[in-house]
């Protein structure tokens, strides 16, 4: 009877002071979306490496789930792919700050054996490609773009994200910019109902990567990272200064240095002005409470996001081929988290 | 001295029969709990869409996140389709394979296939749908798709572009994965048939191929055929594999290599990132006709065992 008793006493001791490094360690809850989620988890886990007492879970749901676990306060921090709109923001009962925290691009991948030229393309074109309009390969707008190119009969398969996200957002806003047919027909969304007949949709981006190399004459969107890592022919874009541009780490950087006040009702960055400006980019965000309830995690989590969004976090961005925030958005992110009360 | 003995077993065994009764009913009051619940949470949580859009939901066929524009159909279409050519194809290889497996086949061959065809239920569905993608995919494309359409051309079924993905490959896809379903249970219902009955029919003189065909089949034909609705009810909820080869396009076409969509297809791919009310209130109600569609494929499937008893009685 004794024995057990001193035994169960022991248990406890051990199991109390093996928990007592854990119990030191805060730990911060993240979610939303899945753009971030690989830039978030590295970064993360260097933070914590530095500052042991700080742990961040990050969870990826999805942009909507991470509104919706923001609002209901499940979680220190949300992050979306599009900022929260005045409904949404209203839904949340206090005042939000909205940080913008990543920098993408979409690079325009193709398939089309036999040509190893890359090919060019004007914005209307792309637009027009995308409405359905142009359906082959050697149509003369595209030719027009490719003196010298020899371009095969090859019918055009137009690849989309099927499932709901900000890359599409992101693309589609860059159509609405271009083309008025697109703008009053299709609209700007996540999700949205795509009007080519050779239309076919993938789920992700590995999704859409696969469906393009496995597709002669397909053509599509997927982020940077994914054409850098596999290598895979993406389209020269002629930008609205006339200039041709390739999707880059430097020219999607120069989209966003186009614009240095970025704000979460003024966030659009696609088909930026700039000479050197890639045009399809745009960026994530993080959502947190101007006033969050307990002061003490707020400072932790104001230190950890002023941390991300600086140079040494956006470090671990450009190791997986994000695009790291330029100086200016970097300056501007950090004034908008400086209102944070804590 | 025997009497109080069997009294006091009895008194001892009694509360432990009674405690299983409870676990055996409740496990069983718990289905009926859980279907009811689920339907009752669906209606609930389509509620919103269920009184924007009414019943024009199931046969209008616009998707259209951004107007806020929805419509069942060609996902409704989409799901009936693929699933039916993965039970018009799972079915004859599967009962095929389940005849071989329990009256063809010697032992030794027997028990490793069955161990095998087992093996394939237990393949994750993501590598199905990974294999549709980088090598079924490209197959009916350069392949199976020009060979059919050759053949079968003339048809509307087998007309018009072929993308590689689309209805056809995600029906064989489908097929793929609930055939060993089909065949490890008709293989059992098979092998359960009385020895009797074989031998009688060898004693009358038919051959191995007409006993199987006309008396071992006929005799185990309702459980083959619950082995069929089993495998229909995954086609019908199959998600993942079938989302990364149908091409994920709303639209109805009667051809069978043209992309398509499917219930658990577009719930996959837009649940996440839907932010407006009405946009995942229309998603859960994708739910509800999935569910319902269920019921009623399994309350026909039901319907048609009950006539076949009946006609055989």
């Amino acid at each position: 009877m004794f024995g057990s008793l001193t035994r169960g006493c022991a248990a406890l001791v051990i199991a109390a002071v093996m928990a007592l490094p854990a119990a030191a360690a805060t730990q911060l809850t993240g979610a939303g979306s899945s753009f971030d989620y690989p830039f978030f988890s590295k970064a993360f886990y260097v933070y914590s490496q530095k500052n042991p007492d700080v742990t961040v879970n990050y969870q990826s749901i999805g942009s909507g789930g991470g509104i919706a676990q923001f609002t209901a306060k499940n979680v220190d921090f949300g992050a979306t792919d599009v900022p929260m709109n005045a409904q949404e923001l209203q839904r949340a009962g206090q005042p939000v700050l909205q940080i913008p925290v990543a920098l993408g691009g979409a690079a325009i991948a193709y398939n089309l054996p036999g040509v190893s030229a890359t090919i060019k393309l004007t914005r209307q074109t792309l637009a027009d490609i995308y409405l359905g309009k142009i359906t082959k390969w050697n149509d003369p707008q595209i030719a027009r773009a490719n003196h010298g190119v020899k371009l095969p009969d090859t019918a055009i398969v137009v690849v989309h994200r099927s499932d709901g996200s900000g890359t599409s957002y992101i693309f589609t806003d860059f159509l609405s910019h271009v083309s008025g047919e697109w703008k009053s027909r299709v609209g700007v969304g996540k999700s949205v109902s795509w009007p080519a007949p050779s239309a076919v949709g993938a789920k992700g981006n590995e999704g859409v990567a696969g469906q393009i190399r496995s597709t002669p004459g397909a053509i599509g969107y997927v982020e940077l990272a994914y054409v850098v890592e596999n290598h895979m022919p993406a389209v020269t874009l002629q930008n609205s200064a006339g200039k041709w541009v390739a999707c880059s780490e430097a020219t999607v950087a120069a989209a966003a240095a186009d614009k240095p006040h970025v704000s979460p009702t003024d966030f659009s960055i696609v088909d930026a002005p700039g000479a050197n400006s890639y045009p399809v980019a745009g960026f994530s965000w993080v959502v947190v409470y101007k006033k969050p309830a307990d002061s003490g995690r707020a400072r932790m989590l104001y230190d950890v996001l002023s941390w991300l969004v600086s140079s040494a976090g956006q470090e671990n961005a450009k190791s997986l081929d994000y695009v790291p925030l330029p100086r200016s958005i970097q300056a501007s992110a950090l004034s908008t988290l400086k209102q944070m009360q804590h | 001295m025997d009497e109080p003995a069997f009294r006091r077993i009895a008194r001892f065994v009694s509360p432990v029969d009674r405690g299983f009764a409870a676990v055996v009913y409740g496990g069983s009051a718990l289905f009926a709990v859980l279907i009811v619940g689920l339907f009752i949470e669906l209606v609930l949580g389509s509620w919103p869409s269920l009184r924007a859009f009414g019943p024009s939901f199931i046969w209008k066929s616009a998707w259209d996140p951004v107007a806020s524009k929805f419509g069942a159909l060609p996902m409704i279409y989409g799901t009936v389709v693929t699933s039916f050519i993965a039970i018009l194809l799972a079915s004859f290889v599967g009962i095929m394979a389940a005849v071989f497996l329990a009256d063809f086949a010697p032992r030794w061959i027997a028990a490793p296939l069955s161990f095998l065809i087992e093996l394939l239920a237990a393949v994750p569905s993501v590598v199905y749908g990974l294999w549709g993608l980088f090598v079924l995919a490209p197959l009916v494309r350069t392949t199976i798709g020009p060979v059919l359409q050759h053949l079968l051309g003339w048809t509307p079924l087998f007309a018009g572009p072929i993308y590689g993905v689309g209805l056809l490959t995600a029906g064989i896809i489908l097929a793929l994965m609930i055939v060993p379903t089909v065949t490890a249970i008709s293989r059992d219902v098979i092998a359960a048939i009385p020895r009797d009955l074989r031998e009688a029919s060898m004693a009358l003189g038919s051959t191995k191929w007409e006993t199987a065909t006309r008396v071992v089949l006929p005799a185990a034909r309702v459980g083959i055929f619950g082995a069929c609705v089993l495998g229909l009810g995954r086609a019908l909820g199959e998600t993942i594999a079938v989302t990364m080869v149908i091409g994920n396009r709303p639209e109805i076409s009667a051809s069978l290599f043209a992309p398509s969509y499917t219930l658990a297809s577009v719930i996959a791919n837009e649940f996440t990132e839907a932010t407006s009310a009405v946009y995942i209130s229309a998603l859960i109600e994708l739910g509800l006709i999935l569910f319902v569609v269920s019921i009623v494929v399994n309350a026909v499937a039901r319907l048609m065992i009950w006539s076949v008893r009946g006609s055989r009685a």
